[in-house]
């Protein structure tokens, strides 16, 4: 509550006191009781008017999030297509080096037997083939021979259907997947699996995605460095020159701005690549020898361009609304009082646009994080973020349950980020104008 | 012989709809349709394949039945989709192109309607039944195979000296051919073809793949030529870095280097050896309602029979996936050449074909991936 409200409280006790010491309004009510209804009635009005907004937040954006984030653990299709199995799987102990008992083949008979009447055998197969290869085509194979198995009793009938059943390790991965929520997607998006001997890094040939997170890291920062230092200036010049030039300038800006990003990506790959219009101008020059032009795309360094371009006007716009905003007499009164033009920049002019570069830099960086058409176009295989990992989980191998363990991952990195900067920056430090 | 000749009867006596297909076929697009929905909504892929397809079978369909169709040009990302509408509960789609292996992939999910080729699908003219038609094309139950495809290696003509590549191993001697190659930033293929150059017999190849060294020695080939790749994620990819002249040869698909040869004129040439074959096919997806699923069959057996899928080889180089296509394979509609000797299947392009084998990915592609992925980021 602000203080003139207090003080107007405060001279209407003066005025109203009454006898028993209750504050009463023209009608007797006490005030304190009118004053809380009209704060009541204010908020609900303030609440109504944002529900709309936040009724299609929560539906179209957090609960999709949260069903997105659970399926990074979830694990019931296990359960749901083999409930009889993983009941007897219980008794079994996979430290033994034993397969399962005839019991347990018997419940694998009469689930899978369900399942492929239900035709979702094959999806099961399909989900644990995310863990080992081969299971697959274990469930399909399995799903063919099991209309046709005798009674009992069903062990060797299913070796002789799929030698794999004899393998301890299938029933090892069965086993570790059998709960209905796992720790298996995240294992996976760290470069690890659980093993019969508990959780192991995976093979050296085939982590990725550490590697991938740490890449995506410094390269969105490297991005929005470049952005900052060739932004600043360009900011600077739009805040200070007179309003004809500036206006000019603002609209170079903005041009690319309202340009398609694919338009943009294909763009820099006519002028980057070896035979581009940069390589050829070198050569022309004679910077460069024809026969070992530069290689500036399908690498690190096209990406870095190619985003660094494409993200630059996200860093101008806050910059110039924050710049607008100083007042030029703090740099005259430090001139005046005998302060260079490097000293009154960088003491007095530089602070004050400090909450546009936080604004700026964090839209930039969290731009950055998340892109993954631009890599996929001029990143090469050195350039590619993990975001190029996340789509490729989602619309080719379909394994969701790793693309959102990756992005949760992706999500909190992006979170603790914020947190040390608003530890260090602070947050209220940062200004859109 | 009773359905077919049911057919013949109803094909007679709509006659006025499509005169030029009677002539050649029973016309299955004026066939009755009863309790089918008047609207449905075709996904394929865009461009000019889309165009093969509505050319094709599209047009003459809506002609002669009156259906409403809608394209959605979404057969890139139609898995992921398909899996996400069927989780709403509210499939929007009715005859959805994808690749065989998406196929196996929808079927295995529970995402594709499954198929019977005695009834949903069109008997060849001479009777020869649609199961012994399409053979093993039909990689699983859920899959109608339209077109044959492949990948295989373009190369600049200009940058490859006197003697051009003719063979697959080509792609890995630098010193003959020194210069960038592209490739398609995905296992399959590139295995199979670095197994190959390494000495292994063609069908051996996936035997070899299965074990650990196998993997390895093939990704010990492809780092001999690891810094002279540039991989491609777009088929359109390649044709464009062969006409800037980024690189000196790449892989594609055969479709996209008969576009830049025959129809722009570019100093490309293509070479057929170990072309990688690879098939292109509807499915229906699962759950849809009674009056949907039957117009979306009654679209199927039209669309998929014998001439249609041969009309379809007038506006793209693409093989028909049936057998009994092949011989009414005629002239491009504009260009008025020859379409046969442009076809994957051709004999004097077959003479070495790989065959890459459906099931053996479904089951190794996950892994398989995650060691090229590993291995590219090295």
């Amino acid at each position: 509550m602000s203080s003139s409200e207090t003080m107007s409280v405060e001279e209407q006790l003066a005025a109203g006191q009454t006898e028993d010491g209750i504050v009463r309004a023209a009608d007797g009510t006490p005030l304190k009781a009118r004053l809380a209804k009209a704060l009541r009635r204010e908020k609900l009005r303030s609440f109504l008017m944002i529900s709309p907004l936040l009724l299609f937040i929560v539906l179209s954006f957090l609960m999709p999030i949260g069903d997105m984030l659970l399926r990074s653990v979830e694990n019931k299709i296990v359960q749901n297509t083999l409930p009889t199995v993983v009941q007897e799987l219980e008794r079994w102990d996979p430290a033994s080096e034993e397969l399962p008992d005839e019991a347990t083949f018997a419940a694998l008979a009469t689930d899978l037997k369900i399942a492929v009447k239900e035709r979702i055998h094959t999806r099961l197969g399909s989900r644990l083939n995310y863990e080992q290869s081969g299971f697959s085509g274990l469930f399909r194979s399995t799903g063919r021979a099991v209309r046709k198995m005798e009674e009992g009793p069903y062990k060797e009938q299913f070796i002789k259907a799929d030698e794999d059943w004899g393998k301890l390790q299938t029933w090892v991965v069965l086993d570790s997947f059998k709960a209905p929520y796992t720790a298996g997607y995240f294992l996976n998006a760290v470069d690890a699996e659980n093993t019969v001997d508990g959780v192991q890094m995976k093979a050296e040939n085939e982590r990725i995605y550490i590697q991938l997170f740490i890449r995506t890291m410094w390269m969105s920062l490297a991005i929005t460095f470049m952005c900052l230092l060739l932004g600043y200036p360009v900011a600077y010049l739009l805040a200070h020159l007179p309003a004809r030039t500036s206006n000019m300038l603002m609209i170079l800006v903005l041009l690319p701005f309202w340009t398609s990003l694919l338009v943009r990506t294909s763009a820099w790959k006519v002028l980057l690549q070896g035979q581009g219009v940069i390589n050829d101008l070198l050569v022309w020059v004679g910077f460069v020898d024809d026969a070992d032009r530069l290689v500036l795309i399908n690498n690190q360094t096209g990406t870095i361009i190619a985003m660094t371009h494409i993200l630059l006007p996200f860093m101008i716009l806050p910059l110039y609304s924050v710049m607008k905003t100083i007042s030029p007499t703090y740099v005259r009164a430090a001139k005046s009082m005998g302060a260079n033009d490097w000293t009154s920049f960088w003491k007095v002019y530089f602070p004050q646009s400090v909450p546009g570069i936080g604004a700026g830099a964090i839209l930039v960086f969290i731009l950055a994080i998340g892109y993954y058409i631009t890599p996929a176009l001029v990143g090469g295989t050195s350039g590619i973020f993990i975001s190029n990992r996340i789509a490729f989980h989602i619309s080719t191998s379909l394994n969701w349950g790793l693309a959102a363990a990756l992005g949760a991952i992706l999500l909190v990195l992006v979170l603790l980020l914020f947190y040390v900067y608003d530890k260090i920056v602070g947050i209220d430090n940062v200004k859109l104008g | 012989m009773k359905h077919k000749s049911l057919l013949l009867a109803a094909a007679a006596s709509t006659a006025l709809f499509s005169t030029t297909a009677i002539a050649q076929n029973e016309d299955l697009a004026a066939a009755p349709c009863e309790g089918c929905a008047e609207e449905m909504t075709i996904v394929s892929w865009g461009g000019a394949y889309q165009e093969s397809q509505l050319k094709a079978y599209v047009e003459p369909y809506v002609a002669a039945t009156g259906v409403k169709v809608s394209f959605d040009e979404s057969s890139a990302e139609a898995t992921a989709k398909l899996r996400a509408m069927n989780e709403a509960g509210n499939v929007t789609w009715d005859v959805v192109d994808v690749v065989a292996s998406d196929a196996i992939r929808l079927c295995d999910e529970g995402l594709a309607a499954e198929l019977d080729p005695a009834t949903d699908l069109a008997n060849a003219p001479d009777g020869t039944s649609a199961e012994d038609d399409f053979g093993n094309l039909r990689v699983n139950e859920c899959f109608v195979p339209q077109i044959v495809y492949s990948t295989t290696i373009g190369y600049r003509t200009d940058k490859v000296g006197d003697t051009p590549p003719t063979e697959i191993c080509d792609i890995f001697d630098t010193t003959k051919f020194p210069g960038k190659r592209a490739l398609q930033k995905r296992p399959i293929d590139n295995l199979e073809w670095a197994t190959y150059c390494n000495g292994t017999a063609k069908d051996k190849i996936y035997e070899v793949l299965s074990t650990e060294e196998g993997v390895q020695a093939a990704f010990d080939k492809l780092s001999t030529i690891k810094d002279d790749v540039v991989w491609w994620t777009a088929g359109a990819e390649t044709p464009q870095l062969l006409a800037d002249g980024e690189v000196v040869m790449g892989s594609t698909f055969n479709g996209r280097l008969f576009s830049a040869i025959v129809e722009q004129d570019q100093p490309i040439d293509m070479m057929w050896d170990m072309q990688s074959f690879d098939l292109d096919g509807w499915i229906l997806p699962a759950g849809l309602d009674e009056a949907r699923m039957k117009r979306a069959k009654h679209f199927l057996k039209f669309a998929t029979d014998t001439q249609r899928l041969a009309d379809q080889a007038k506006y793209i180089s693409y093989g028909p996936a049936r057998k009994s296509s092949a011989p009414l394979v005629g002239k491009h509609e504009a260009l008025g050449i020859d379409m046969a000797p442009h076809m994957p299947t051709d004999p004097a392009n077959a003479g070495n074909v790989h065959n890459y084998d459906y099931t053996w990915w479904a089951d190794n592609r996950d892994d398989l991936d995650a060691k090229f992925q590993s291995w590219l980021a090295q």
